[in-house]
Formats: C-alpha cells, structure tokens, sequence
C-alpha cells in the first residue's frame, strides 16, 4: 500500500491512505522513517513518527505495512541492549557510529548466532498450538519454544541452529524457527491467572521487611528528582532473587544508562554468571524520539511476559512512568485532542491500568508457575504527589514506596518515608518470613513499626517542648527509633551493605530491638538515662 | 531532493516570529529559509510545520521590517547548519553565529546539523573523573565529572555569574589540566555581558562565546544553545578536547521557548510552558558525555534562575529531572555573607560516587562528604527547633550539632576567592569533624 505524505508538524504526518488500520505500522518518505498509525479519518491518515523527521518533505512515499508494531521474540534477547522499537543499540552502534542516525532496519535479534537446541519431540508426531517441540538453552534459561501452527512432523531439527533456519518441517511445507512476532500493544494470553504469595525478596531492608512485596505484584516508586528513584531501581535489578529482569530506561538519562550497562558487565548474581546475562536492557533515553518512548514499556513488557509464559520468575523495572506518560501526552496534544487534568489525555488512567494490569502470576501450559512483577519508578513534578500519575497508579498498585526529599537531603538513603509508604502484602509475606526465615519475624516487625510509629508522635512533643523536656523512657525510644533508622533503614548502594539477606536483615533489627528492651530495664533498675545512653551509643551498628 | 534553492513572494500572515507561507513547493521540516525585507533586512528561518496550504517558519531575528507583499522567502534545501572549524576558538558570535570580536569570519572545515544527534546509550563511556572545581562546597560534597551536566540553580540577585567565573578561572581537569570553554550567553544584560568578556579574556583561544542580548531576538536564543552545543560537540569528539559548555540562563531560554509556542497557538502545560518542554530541555542536556572509542568530552554546567526562589517552577523542576544534579544557591547564605552561597543539603551530584575514592581523589573522601551531610543535616533541623524552644532547651549533644552547622558554613562553604585543591578541602571537613567528636562547644 503506498500514498503519499501530505502535511507534517513535528514528528505528527498524515498520509493520503486509506484501508490502514489503527496501530499499524507505516514507513514514512525516503529514508522509511517507521511510524505507527494514530488517528482515522475519511481522506486522511494521522501517523505518528518514531524518528526524527528532520528534512522530511511533502510529496515523499509513505508505505503501509498491514501490521501492527511488533517485538520479535526468541533466543537472544537475554543480554540483549534495544532501544524502544527493539533495535540492538550495539548493532547500530556498528551501523551509525557513537551518534544515532537513520539507517535502515536491522533485525532485532543476532540471526547470524547459533545456539543449542534440542527436541523433545519426534518425527511423525502430531504438534497442536501451543505445544513445546523442543529447547533452547539461553545462558542459565532453558528457553522453550512454542508451536504456533499444529502439524506432523516430517522434519526436526537437532543440535546448533542459526534463528534464520528452519528447527522444525510439518506436512504440508509449513517452517517453525526459533523466534516470533507478536504485536506490543496486545497482552500475550499467558494463561489462568493466580494468586500471588511468594515474597519478591530485593535484598533492601526497608523493603523486605517494613513494606514486602510479593512476585506477581506491582510497586510505585514516586519520588522527586535526587529522591534516588534510579539507584534503588537499580539496586533492585541487581540483588533481587528473580531469573529475569527487563529494565527500561524510559526517558531517562544517557550516562545512568551507561552506567548501568558497565556495572551489569561487570556484576555477577549468585550462580556467578554476569548480571546482564540475565537482564533485558530497553534504553530509550530523554533525547531519543518521543514516540519510541511512549511505545518502549510495551516493547518491554511483551518481552516479559515472553519469558514469563514459560514459566519464569519475571522483574519489570521501569524507570520513569512519567516520561511515558509525558510522552503519551506530547503526542496527544500534537494530535489536538481535548486534554484532561494538567494537559494529560483522558484516557492516561484506563492505558496505564491495562499496562500494570499485565502483571502477575500464571499458571502457564506446562503447568509451571510464571510471575511478572513490577516495581515502576514515578517522577511526579515539584514533588507533588497529588498529580495525575502518581495517583493513576497508586489506584493500580499493590504496594507504594514514597521517597522523600528532606530524607534524600540528609543522606538518608533509600529515602523511603516509613510512614506514608504501604504494601498490601504484608501478612503474606510475614506469615512466609515467619515459618522459612525466623519466628520472631511477626513480632520483630510489629515492634519496629511501633518504634517508628511512636518515635513520629514524640517528635511533634519536641518539637514544642525540646529533647530535654521528653520523658527519660520516650527519650530512649528516640534513641533506639535513630537507630533503626540509621542502623537499619539506612543502605548504601555502594558498598558491601547493599543486599542484605532475610536472615541478615531479621538479626540486625532483632539486636537493636534487644538493645531497647535492655535499656528499658535498666531504666527501671534506676540507672541514670546518661548512663544508658552512653553505653547504648557504644552498641557496635 | 529538490537540490535547488525557492524563492516565493506568498506570505500569508505574519505573527510575531512566525511567518506562513503559502503555495509552497515541497518544503522540508527543519529546513532553512533567508527572508528579504522590502527595506534591505535580511533574516534567517526554519521550517516548523507543513501543511497541504501552508509552511510555517520561525524566524531567526527582528521581524518588525517585514510586510506580506513585497518580502520575498528563499528556501535553501538544507536544515540548519553550524560551520565547524578549531579556528573557531578565542572568537565571540552573536546568537545567529556571526562574528561580534570585529574579525572575519572563519573559513569552515565541515557543515553539521545543528539539532544534532542522540547518543547511542551503549557509546557512552560512564564519566569517572573529577574535575576539581577549585570550590570546596562543590568539589567535597557534589563533585563535577567530566561528561556531566550539573546545572547551577540561582534565584535573582545571587551571585551565580561569580560563581560560574570563579569556576573558570580555577577550575583543573585531571590529565593534562587544560579545558575549553564553549560560553552560551542567552538573553543577558549589558554588565553581565561585559563581565563575562572580560572574564574570557583571561583564558586566550580556550574558548567560543556566543552572545545573545537582551534586546536581541528572542528566537535566537532557542538557536545559540544549540550552535554552541554543536561546535563543543565537535572540539570534544572531532579534535579531542575536553570542552566545558557554560549556558546562562536558561530561564530565558524556556521563556522564548514559551514564547515561541504560545503564538504558535499550542496548547499551554504546567504555567504556560509547554508540554514537550522536558524533550526539548533533554535535546540540549544529553548532548552532554563522554565516548568509549575516542577522547575528548562535553560537560555542561547551565545556569538557572528559579522563579521567585521556587525550586519546584517547572524550569528547575524539569532541569533537575534531565541533568545529574545540581548546585542550588541560596538567598539566606547570601545574607550571611558567605560566598559561594552554596546550601549543600538540596545539591546532589549524581556521578559523584564513581569518580571520587581512593584511586581519584582519597580514599576517605565518601565518608566525610557523607559525614559532614548528616552532621550539618542535623543542625540544620535543631536550627529550627533551637527557634521554636531555645537554645537551652536543645540537649548538649544537640548543642553540638548546631555549633557544627555555623562552624560548617563559615569555614567550610564560605571560601571568597581563594583557590582549595581537593586535598585542602578534605583536611578542612577532617578538621570539622574531628572538632565535633572531641567535643568542643
């Protein structure tokens, strides 16, 4: 289908054809900027460019694909660096230099490559849709592959295998390869939903054991610039207890996502295989196209949810869901549709709720458990937690991670404010805790969301009366609250601290809660509060 | 391609900096356009939108000569271009890059768009090192790294133009110690104009000024950024400099940004800015960084002033969620005299963590930045208290705290104009520190 480009504002064409359907994916003029369809009308179509449309002209070719935009899916993502239409940014690095400019489609996916594959079915035997005919072994991932099509075998394959050959012949001629196609913006169908129960263990203390989550679930990470959204996403992506994580620099910033792809060489998660061997990495950052930004979460979360059909644990991170929605709201209003609350488009809560809602956990083909989690970083303006994203998905989101800016101020670091934050999950995750990891847990953490909860009073009391004119008990317990914070709530990112096991995470609180109850006794011994506190400040922490 | 040049006499309307033209022959976004006024004026362009009956061009420059009938529109077939050359360095242009220093104009080696690029997030090399600064409150507590942008958030009648200044003239790179300057000034006054020249002076053929009045043309303050950028770009990744880009002020440049949208008829964001504000901050910030196959590197420190100090204003709110941090400078620091009147506690250096320690600056450089953090943090909320409830009313530990906050910025912050290498400035938070665990009052 091919007509021709008759008006052009920014990154917003609109085309002289027709028949195309909404979401199908267009090449734009000469040098086949690609695009995906966003508007209908009679005479016209309203496409959106995902590239940069300097230098285009009217009068240039546009092409209609007849498809929508889509993710390919198959060995090799794993380790894999795209941006947000799937390009490998190391093949194009190749192809345009350090700086990205145009140049033509590359495939997503290393086809040159070879990798072991072996069957488990047989020649002669009868696939149906959906079947497993034989395994890939990606890295640690032993990487199922999917019938699409349902046949006799006449021909499988055995041993290494390049993507761009065919692994299986069915009667009748039909090919299965290795990889497929699938649209972004539909859901992949997964399979029946389940409850989740088992702790997403982070390896963050404030984390694991004030506010746990569970996999399956979704947490919101708002928090004003400097909060330390991303080193706290990233922290996450490295210690988290999961097989894969999908991290999408939506937005963001060019050197953190360097940063993030030296240190992920470098790292290496338990099993001692490095750390980006089992992450996917979509960098779309800040200057990158406005589009491809809007379309790189879905990108993102099809590759989830890929890996999570067979019957992975699956970590989506996004940082930040702003900059989606910003861009969701560039292209709305470059589209001139009537804006909603602060220029976002009406229907920003029904898209962001159909996103998170494809988290969770499935009970896939195999019968295997999959979960997709998600942890999304929010950078609501001004810190202002009434704006519209923030509060889109908290009205989605199981558990909220507010982080604090006079927190971030002192070095307090992950800045989660303990008493505005929440999980919903915290009777699962202390009943696990509780019967796999300590039995005090239940109790340990009762007392220390006293400690704070109680210590949050005492500081209104002085901010009136002073620290001299609290009692000598109260004065202990902000004494044992500055403890917990500094001791226990308080991780560096940067140093050996920043995983700590449950086990690790249950003794520290246990001993300054012992710490307290000790110094309480000795209180009521009759022993001078100075005393005490001198001694408890001796406490090693 | 059209591969030629147009030239049409069909304005239909003018409307402030924008100009439509109708009937146009296949015009390209982006590209550019020389306007002749019937009075002789000749203008610069750039094609914004196009439509099956009209182009719209902004206009770079004064349109108050232009009428609809007798100017004529030359489209050239190409997008806005910088010329690039190291001869460039040791001159001073206007904001549409012509020569102001009274020199002719150089002869280019190379033409290169000026919107430039995006880099490929996987050639970027992770900046490292520490660029020191000479300033203790900056180089301790919120070091500079090369390839970062750290933008300087001032309010009205804070001294960032002396600070900015000051940087210039101390700063050190590691390695060989010499750096280039690429100076953006946008929308500044006569004095600050003449301070800054006189402050380039000093440092021959180290840098490239482009200067934008302001009584100059408010478009050309959205095209000087980006000249400025291109040419940094160039000296850093072509011939291997290391280039520090200094923009002041940005507030000005989302003002004509604003300005520039609003008769364009778009749809006003959060106070009149609009919505792509963020891209379009972004296209500049992350032209900043460094590269993993060549030498060479662009730091950015921009300088904006917060509207009514309000560090929440969609211009400082935007910047800080683009750039690796910030420098904000204070009004009460100012009161008290001290200079640079830097308040640490909302600063933040992002890159901080990698490029100090012990192979680059010392090894105990991360404990006393964030021991001094929280001691100061401290006194600066028993500060508060102190006001509600007295200073008698404070335990003596607390007492402690509040004696280190005053010492703290007297002696820490407060510098003048004296120079601190890294090494003086860790010793001086040392000597802070250990003064307060031995206790003196």
């Amino acid at each position: 289908m091919k007509g021709v480009v008759t008006s052009i504002s920014g990154a917003t064409v609109t085309i002289d054809l027709r028949g195309l359907r909404l979401y199908d994916r267009v090449y734009i003029g000469h040098a086949r900027l690609s695009g995906e369809v966003v508007h209908l009308e009679k005479d016209h179509t309203t496409v959106q460019v995902f590239e940069d449309t300097h230098g285009l002209s009217i009068g240039e070719p546009a092409e209609g694909t007849q498809a929508p935009l889509t993710v390919t899916l198959g060995p090799g993502l794993l380790g894999g660096v795209f941006d947000g239409l799937q390009r490998p940014l190391p093949a194009l690095q190749q192809k345009s230099g350090a700086f990205i400019r145009n140049c033509g489609t590359i495939p997503s996916l290393d086809l040159q490559r070879s990798w072991p594959f072996t069957p488990s079915k047989e020649v002669g035997a009868v696939l149906a849709v959906g079947d497993i005919y034989g395994v890939v072994t990606e890295g640690h991932i032993e990487h199922p592959l999917f019938a699409r099509c349902a046949g006799k075998i006449e021909h499988i394959h055995s041993g290494p295998i390049r993507l761009n050959e065919p692994l299986v012949t069915l009667q009748g001629g039909e090919q299965l390869f290795g990889f497929q196609d699938w649209s972004v913006r539909r859901p992949r169908p997964g399979g029946e939903k389940c409850p989740a129960e088992v702790p997403l263990i982070t390896g963050q203390r404030c984390i694991d054991f004030l506010f746990p989550m569970v996999k399956g679930a979704v947490a919101i990470i708002p928090g004003g610039f400097g909060t330390g959204k991303t080193v706290l996403e990233q922290s996450i992506a490295k210690f988290t207890d999961i097989d894969v994580v999908v991290y999408v620099g939506c937005g963001e910033r060019g050197n953190e996502m360097a940063g993030l792809l030296s240190e992920f060489d470098e790292l290496r998660d338990a099993a001692g295989q490095p750390l980006l061997e089992r992450t996917i990495i979509i960098a779309n950052t800040s200057n990158m196209p406005v589009a491809a930004r809007e379309s790189s979460i879905f990108t993102a979360v099809t590759m989830a949810e890929y890996y999570r059909d067979m019957g992975y644990d699956v970590l989506f991170l996004a940082d930040s869901l702003s900059r989606w929605a910003e861009a969701l709201r560039e292209i709305s209003a470059a589209l001139e549709e009537i804006p909603g609350e602060d220029g976002y488009p009406t229907y920003l809560s029904s898209r962001l709720a159909g996103f998170i809602e494809r988290s969770g956990v499935v009970k896939t083909a195999t019968g295997k458990l999959g979960s997709l989690s998600m942890i999304l970083a929010v950078s609501p303006p001004g810190a202002d937690f009434s704006e519209p994203v923030t509060q889109a998905c908290l009205r989605a989101a199981g558990a909220f991670y507010q982080l604090d800016t006079s927190l971030a101020h002192s070095r307090h670091f992950p800045a989660i404010n303990w008493n505005h934050s929440y999980s919903l999950f915290s009777k699962e995750c202390t009943a696990y805790f509780s019967r796999e990891i300590d039995v005090q847990w239940p109790t340990l953490h009762h007392r220390c969301r006293d400690i704070l909860q109680q210590e949050s009073a005492l500081r209104e009391v002085v901010e009136v009366v002073g620290m001299e004119g609290l009692q000598d008990r109260d004065q202990l317990l902000m004494s044992a609250a500055e403890r917990i914070r500094r001791d226990f709530l308080c991780q560096n990112s940067f140093t050996a601290d920043a995983f700590s096991s449950p086990q690790q995470t249950a003794q520290r609180i246990a001993a300054i809660i012992a710490d307290y109850d000790q110094a309480v006794q000795r209180l009521e011994e009759g022993e001078l509060l100075t005393d005490i506190l001198q001694g408890g400040n001796n406490a090693p922490g | 391609m059209r591969l030629a040049e147009h030239c049409y006499r069909s304005i239909d309307a003018i409307r402030g900096p924008l100009v439509f033209v109708e009937r146009v022959f296949e015009a390209r976004i982006g590209e550019t356009v020389t306007l002749l006024a019937p009075n002789g004026q000749r203008l610069e362009g750039e094609v914004l939108k196009i439509d099956t009956k009209q182009v719209l061009i902004q206009v770079f420059g004064e349109t108050s000569g232009l009428d609809l009938e007798k100017t004529s529109v030359t489209f050239h077939d190409t997008v806005k271009r910088a010329p690039l050359s190291r001869h460039c360095l040791g001159r001073i242009f206007n904001g549409s890059f012509e020569p102001l220093d009274g020199a002719p104009m150089y002869i280019p080696e190379r033409w290169e768009a000026v919107s430039g690029a995006p880099i490929n997030p996987v050639a970027r090399a992770y900046p490292r090192e520490m660029i020191e600064t000479g300033i203790t409150a900056i180089d301790g507590l919120n070091s500079l790294i090369k390839g970062q942008k750290l933008p300087i958030f001032s309010s009205a009648g804070l001294p960032a133009q002396q600070l900015v200044a000051q940087i210039l003239s101390q700063a050190r790179l590691p390695g060989t110690g010499e750096f280039v300057v690429v100076f953006v000034a946008l929308g500044l006054h006569f004095n600050e104009f003449n301070f800054f020249r006189n402050t380039l002076e000093q440092m021959p053929n180290r840098f490239v000024a482009f200067f934008n009045l302001a009584g100059e043309p408010v478009v050309e303050r959205l095209l000087a950024p980006r000249l400025g950028l291109t040419v940094a770009e160039d000296l850093a990744f072509n011939h291997q400099m290391d280039v520090l880009v200094i923009i002041s002020d940005m507030t000005n440049y989302c003002d004509a940004l604003r300005e520039i949208s609003t008769s364009r008829e778009e749809l006003p964001g959060r106070r009149g800015y609009p919505g792509y504000m963020y891209s379009d901050l972004a296209s500049l910030y992350e032209r900043a960084g460094r590269l993993h196959d060549r030498p060479g590197s662009v730091t950015m420190l921009p300088v904006l002033t917060m509207p009514e100090d309000d560090i929440t204003h969609p211009i400082p709110d935007l910047t800080g969620y683009i750039t690796e941090g910030q420098i904000v400078l204070s009004r009460e620091m100012h009161q008290k005299g001290i200079f640079p009147p830097i308040d640490v506690l909302p600063c933040l250096s992002r890159l901080m963590q990698h490029g100090i320690g012990a192979n680059q600056t010392r090894a105990d450089h991360r404990d006393i930045a964030n021991q001094l953090y929280q001691n100061y943090a401290k006194g600066r909320e028993l500060r508060k208290l102190a006001t509600v409830v007295g200073t008698d009313g404070l335990l003596e530990e607390d007492r402690k705290f509040l004696h280190m906050a005053d010492e703290f910025e007297r002696r820490f912050v407060h510098q003048g104009e004296e120079r601190r290498d890294i090494l003086q400035t860790l010793d001086l938070g040392l000597e802070l520190l250990n003064e307060y665990k031995r206790g003196t009052p």
